[in-house]
């Protein structure tokens, strides 16, 4: 499975981005905004994550005309969001050309049981999880990279942080696990065998694995990678900040330097206003984006 | 050549890791290197896949390109992807970068396309006059334009010249680190 080609250059992509920051963007302006800045892929989206839940309805692939507005003036890889289990989505990426397809919980569901099948695609596919078993299901499936769901458009780094902590300990705890028991694991999270002894073998996620979900100052960013995410997304992040260019700087800067606290400090002067914040527990949880 | 040579890589942005990794089982010391003290005991440098952009804008902001210029006067370089058209004299579809200017080509940034374009495919590597053949994944690479007189091109794939170097500069469009093989690694070595 880890070894055919196609396979070999969705990873690969994913490799290449990491110690890197991938920015939301809704239109050509920000994304030039956001490149300029030292963003390493731009995700092209109509709404970011904070305006989706203020709008509320059902949130859906983004218009073709604003992903293709946004290819034709940055260098750097364009990102796309489908709806979870929506391949005919995915497919309309693809034709598109973006460069990796985020299946993505912060659009409303098209599928309540099934995730797309993402081996057969070209195209590297990202997928967000809460925990190991989902992680497991998406490489399964054929995710190129992994990355936590946190919360979504919340500005509140509270859920990433859980999702990465889960993640790494259940990692550790499978180390210790002998193969009848592992055996019976792989039975409940629904993947072979094979998968989670490669997981425990290499102490790590046999893909990349990048954080998500509330990262909104370069300090959130760092705490991310301090934790073992390889890279991070932000989304609200920037462009709900009152000086998004600075901040859109501040946070590659840290992410490139978190193991110099130093430079993360100097990075974080004078950034303004960061977004405004949700407290989890405020937010219903049928409108919790990580659970879908 | 060293028992233990000691191979730097630059590691703000990119696969860094996965270079560390292959010199690490070949036997070498690794650095990664984000300061321009940290060139001062290492024996090569390797320039990695990533987002030139991004590792541009860290190479200005740490000022380490002057640093970088000097090393090469003595000690080998190698740049992948991304650190092949940091290496470059001059790079298209590229307007905000400033390559180093240590190896005379011209690269065309994202030159084979976007990911759905990315391919692996066999080429061929030359080293003394023996041919080889070696598996390469291109990954949004760039293409080699144009290559000034003092620039040997020791591999080609789908007709395009792929390795090319210049003294002990050389840069790979396509990614050594991501394949079993470490014929190319070893050579990189051989110029110490």
């Amino acid at each position: 499975m880890l070894a055919d080609k196609d396979y070999q250059l969705k990873v690969g992509l994913a490799e290449m981005l990491k110690g890197g920051v991938i920015m939301d963007v809704t239109n050509a302006e920000q994304a030039k905004i956001a490149e300029d800045a030292g963003a390493v892929a731009v995700m092209a989206l109509e709404r970011v994550p904070a305006d989706i839940r203020k709008a509320g309805g059902v949130a859906r692939m983004a218009a073709i005309e604003k992903i293709e507005e946004i290819q034709r003036v940055v260098q750097i890889p364009v990102m796309a969001k489908c709806r979870i289990g929506h391949f005919a989505e995915a497919e309309l990426l693809q034709e598109l050309k973006v460069d990796f397809i985020d299946e993505s919980e912060v659009l409303t569901p098209a599928d309540e049981e099934n995730h797309i099948i993402k081996h057969p695609f070209k195209i590297p596919f990202v997928c967000g999880c809460r925990n190991l078993g989902e992680a497991m299901r998406r490489i399964n499936e054929g995710a190129a990279m992994i990355r936590t769901k946190g919360e979504a458009g919340s500005g509140n780094i509270v859920e990433a942080v859980r999702h990465l902590r889960m993640i790494y300990g259940e990692i550790a705890a499978l180390k210790k696990l002998n193969s009848e028991k592992m055996k019976k694991l792989a039975k409940e999270m629904r993947v072979p065998m094979e998968l989670l002894k490669k997981t425990a073998q290499l102490g790590d996620l046999p893909v990349p694995n990048f954080a998500a979900g509330g990262i909104a100052t370069p300090a959130d960013a760092v705490l991310c990678m301090k934790l073992r995410a390889q890279a991070v997304f932000v989304g609200s992040g920037i462009f709900k900040s009152s000086n998004p260019q600075v901040v859109a700087k501040a946070i590659v800067t840290a992410v490139g330097h978190y193991d110099d606290p130093a430079i993360v400090l100097q990075a974080s002067r004078s950034l303004g206003e960061a977004m405004p914040g949700l407290e989890i527990s405020k937010i219903p949880k049928d409108e919790q984006l990580q659970y879908r | 050549m060293k028992a233990r040579p000691w191979v730097g890589i630059l590691a703000f942005q990119g696969d860094f890791a996965k270079h560390q990794e292959v010199f690490a089982k070949l036997g070498c010391l690794t650095q990664l290197v984000k300061s321009s003290w940290q060139l001062a005991n290492i024996d090569c440098l390797v320039i990695p896949g990533g987002e030139s952009s991004v590792i541009d804008r860290f190479i200005k902001s740490q000022q380490i390109a002057d640093p970088i210029k000097e090393f090469a006067t003595k000690k080998p370089v190698w740049g992948t992807c991304a650190g092949m058209i940091m290496l470059a004299t001059q790079v298209e579809n590229d307007p905000g970068l400033t390559p180093l200017g240590l190896l005379d080509i011209t690269v065309d940034r994202n030159g084979y396309g976007r990911q759905f374009d990315s391919f692996v495919d066999d080429g061929e590597f030359t080293v003394n006059g023996k041919n080889q053949k070696l598996e390469m994944v291109f990954i949004r690479a760039p293409k080699v334009s144009s290559i000034g007189e003092g620039v040997q091109v020791l591999g080609k794939c789908r007709k395009e010249p792929v390795i090319v170097q210049q003294g002990k500069v050389i840069a790979t469009a396509f990614h050594p680190e991501l394949t079993k093989s470490a014929k190319f690694q070893q050579y990189f070595l051989s110029l110490l």
